[in-house]
């Protein structure tokens, strides 16, 4: 996979990556724990569920982000 | 289903509001609009207490609302001032009224608990009233639930299929998708970067781009109500400044506010702002035609859509893949939210 997209900076951001025409998503937790699956609904389940079944790797930097979201009314 | 209560939404744009009598429902209830002498909106129960009759067809005095049956007077607080024939005013003469804040063009109204209605929880769509950017807007009745335009509108690859011709561009079919869930702040982030691509003819024509082009396609959602779809082009590699501002990117910035109607039906209000070709006509009328005509083959799919799942039993199953990724993330939330309106707020915890 290219680079990871991340656009928002709170401090509980789960991310999916899903590159078009592989079937494959990557779900990325905020703890760092990171699964693929096939299945959206399986890999929403899995990461809204940390800490359970997460085990983040040693050392992560976290991504950083490009742009705020503007609609924010306050941060 | 029941709504996600105590939350802003849009009731309608602050043009629509003056000094008529204007009806609309928001939640499954009526409200009647007006603006006060002094030209602030206020939004009350649009039913009379005394026999329900709609205030929306009375008459506006001054800043009272006579009713149009037998004449009881509202202030603006809803108060009843005045009732015919008699002196005494029954102490629950009385209509509800609104919180209203007027923001980003639009009307907020909050429906719920008076006391929680805070304005910091509106969320911004500050190009809508930003000089800066030129906008394009509208609003259409929708004959459906409003959870079936937050899955069409979290989605963008529908438009390949719904709106051929529209709005797709070959490149964005092979673009890495990222869905991002902001857990505390509630915001969902769907983001389509496309590095290098070819420049749309409109986008060359209005911005002056010649050549390839970064093109950015994110999906912003506040729910319940807020959904913002960013799309940005630029020369091939220039980026955002550091500091988040952008100046020599081309914005285009889609606005939707979805507001229940009733349980079956939703206002969709849509504005598109750009920061381009300000004062260009032209411009402006491809960006209302094209978007307005996206809009109106979602209404007309999903007025069918609504039509065939009112036949079916809740339950029906359906299968998710991965372009429901970022549909289901919003689903979660509005779930949630429509659970906690049922809750005592968070702060009253006595
Ligand atoms: S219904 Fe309004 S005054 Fe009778
Ligand atoms: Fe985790």
């Amino acid at each position: 996979m290219s680079h990871r997209v991340a656009m928002l900076r709170g401090d509980t951001v789960y991310r999916i990556h899903w590159e078009p025409g592989t079937d494959v998503l990557v779900g990325v937790c905020h703890c760092g724990a990171e699964r693929g699956s096939e299945d959206p609904a399986d890999l929403w389940d899995w990461l809204l569920a940390h800490p359970d079944g997460h085990a983040p790797p040693a050392a992560v930097s976290p991504p950083t982000a490009d742009r705020q979201p503007v609609g924010a009314a306050h941060d | 289903m029941t709504f996600a209560r105590n939350h802003w939404y849009v009731a309608a744009y602050g043009r629509e509001i003056g000094r008529e009598l204007f009806a609309r429902t928001v939640l499954g209830e009526p409200l009647v609009l007006y603006r006060s002498e002094e030209g602030e909106v206020v939004a009350l129960a649009d039913r009379c207490v005394h026999r329900r009759y709609p205030l929306s067809e009375s008459r506006l005095e001054g800043d009272t609302i006579v009713c149009g049956y037998h004449g009881f007077t509202y202030d603006k607080t809803g108060s009843c001032v005045f009732v015919p024939g008699q002196e005494r005013i029954p102490r629950t003469a009385r209509v509800p009224s609104y919180p209203v804040v007027e923001q980003d063009s639009f009307v907020w109204v909050w429906i719920g608990e008076r006391d929680r209605a805070d304005r910091e929880l509106i969320p911004r769509a500050p190009w809508l009233a930003d000089p800066a950017y030129t906008t394009v807007c509208g609003m259409e009745p929708l004959a459906a639930r409003s959870e079936l335009l937050v899955d069409n509108l979290m989605d963008l690859s529908h438009e390949t299929y719904l709106h051929g011709g529209y709005i797709g561009t070959p490149e964005v079919a092979n673009t890495p998708i990222t869905t991002e869930v902001d857990e505390d702040n509630r915001i969902i982030y769907v983001s389509r970067h496309m590095d290098d691509a070819a420049c749309p003819p409109f986008y060359a024509k209005s911005t002056g781009i010649d050549g390839r082009i970064t093109r950015w396609q994110d999906i912003e959602y506040h729910p319940p109500c807020l959904y913002l779809l960013h799309s940005r082009v630029a020369p091939v590699g220039v980026l955002p400044e550091a500091d988040g501002s952008d100046p020599h990117g081309f914005h285009v910035e889609v606005v939707y506010a979805i507001t229940p109607e009733t349980e079956h039906s939703t206002h969709d209000f849509w504005a598109v702002a750009r920061d381009f070709a300000l004062d260009n006509q032209e411009v402006s009328a491809f960006l209302r035609d094209s978007n307005r005509a996206v809009v109106l083959q979602d209404v007309t799919a999903l007025d069918i859509l609504e039509r065939v799942i009112q036949t079916e039993p809740p339950d029906r199953q359906e299968l998710s893949i991965n372009i429901d990724t970022g549909g289901l993330a919003a689903r979660r939330i509005l779930k949630r939210m429509v659970a906690e309106a049922g809750e005592p707020a968070k702060s009253a915890a006595t």
